[in-house]
């Protein structure tokens, strides 16, 4: 199958300047992106081989000596292009502050607890449907400089690849009914409130293990479309 | 139903944050493995092995700490390891991507080939280059670059360089240092010599 990737589907990704968000103000480029046909250097992608995900890395609380705190949950869905279909094989790597909202990393010294068990990073590898599922703790709001009182809406940073090296992809993986969406410039950075409902997972009662884990389903749509569709009619 | 049913619109970009490190670079700093290092370097590869280093600046023109720098490009003969390459098989374990964190002074570095040629949609030759991508903290999308070398003389043929203002090419094009098989580009992602980025 030849895929193509129309321009105009970054749409729904927001623009490099976001004012609100005061750390794009200096990094967003002044200049309009060029325009350019794709060529084979854009038309590929980096495939993974079997050394890059081991097992249980999807799993972010079997990663040291105990289990971490917080609320277990079950985060899967399908990674699929913009014709529905799965993407398969695609690497899916996620990195989270801990059930406190804290991050493992240095620059993160806000007063919140470490989880000694709790790393935060994982990564899988899509299934042949496109399927992927890890199994984390629930992440906690934390506080940020942006602006007075700023805190993040709970999240966790997905990276994702796909068929080409511009189908990539890094976001944020949002909860359903967080109260603090309408004060995030982060998730508002996304112009178009269809496009900002894409970053929140649902709530799935139906894969949540009773006596064990919620789930949240978060199915992840990639640019890329059949370059010549099956005529149906 | 599935939201995504009703609404098959792509998944919006969010900024890669300040705290990827640990997940996406950690470079034995932290309880992770890499999945990736800055070389695209293997056993097998052939053709010349080259280093391109630089640093990223933003629109004060101040070092930027924590941006993550992806690569992606052809082999030395001009083909990807991509099963959508139908032209041939590259060197068997070469996969052509690396990915790098800056330092506390912006500075990155990749350890790779010098890519060949490689055909644009018309079949024309493009001139060696490397796909880079830009994330960072306050970038809400990666931007899309290009690294090209100094010392090639199909530059001045290229048919992507050719849609870039003469003015602004300097901006994609690593420089050699006289001797060494290193090649030196800043990045500067806003202001008077800002770096080309591509709407692909």
């Amino acid at each position: 199958m030849t895929f193509i990737y129309p321009v105009d589907s970054n749409k729904a990704h927001p623009l490099p300047l976001s004012p609100e968000y005061k750390s794009s103000i200096k990094r967003a480029p002044n200049k309009p992106l060029i325009p350019m046909r794709h060529t084979l250097s854009e038309l590929t992608g980096p495939v993974y081989g079997h050394e890059t995900v081991r097992e249980g890395d999807n799993d972010l609380t079997h990663q040291h000596a105990g289990e971490p705190l917080g609320e277990r949950i079950i985060v899967h869905g399908h990674v699929r292009d913009e014709d529905g279909r799965g993407v398969p094989n695609s690497l899916v790597e996620i990195w989270q502050a801990n059930s406190c909202g804290r991050y493992v990393h240095v620059r993160d010294q806000h007063p919140a607890p470490l989880d000694p068990n709790f790393t935060g990073a994982g990564r899988t590898q899509s299934d042949a449907s496109g399927y992927y599922r890890f199994v984390t703790i629930k992440p906690g709001a934390y506080p940020w400089g942006n602006h007075h009182n700023a805190w993040r809406p709970a999240h966790i940073h997905l990276s994702v690849f796909g068929h080409s090296f511009v189908t990539r992809l890094v976001t944020q993986m949002y909860f359903p009914n967080d109260p603090l969406f309408p004060f995030d410039p982060i998730f508002n950075s996304v112009p178009d409130e269809k496009a900002r409902a894409r970053m929140v997972s649902s709530f799935d009662l139906e894969n949540t293990q009773p006596e064990w884990a919620l789930c949240y389903r978060f199915d992840i749509v990639l640019r890329g479309k059949n370059a010549t569709p099956m005529e149906t009619k | 139903m599935q939201d995504n049913e009703k609404d098959n619109g792509i998944t919006p970009s969010q900024t890669v944050g300040p705290f990827f490190k640990y997940g996406l670079t950690p470079n034995g700093e932290y309880a992770w493995n890499d999945a990736f290092t800055n070389s695209t370097l293997t056993p097998d590869v052939s053709g010349d092995r080259v280093r391109i280093e630089g640093r990223v600046f933003d629109g004060d023109g101040v070092a930027v700490p924590d941006c993550m720098l992806e690569i992606w490009q052809a082999d030395a003969q001009g083909r990807f390891a991509d099963p959508q390459d139908k032209r041939a098989l590259p060197n068997a374990s070469f996969r052509g991507f690396a990915r790098c964190g800056t330092d506390k002074d912006g500075h990155y570095s990749f350890e790779t080939i010098k890519p060949g040629v490689v055909p644009d949609p018309d079949g024309k030759p493009q001139a060696p280059h490397i796909l880079l991508a830009v994330f960072g903290r306050g970038m809400l999308r990666h931007l899309y670059t290009r690294i090209y070398f100094s010392d090639e003389a199909g530059n001045a043929a290229d048919p992507v360089l050719a849609v870039v203002p003469t003015e602004r090419r300097a901006t994609l094009i690593a420089v050699r240092e006289a001797g060494k098989l290193v090649y030196r580009l800043d990045l500067r992602l806003q202001g008077e010599d800002e770096t080309v980025f591509f709407d692909v």
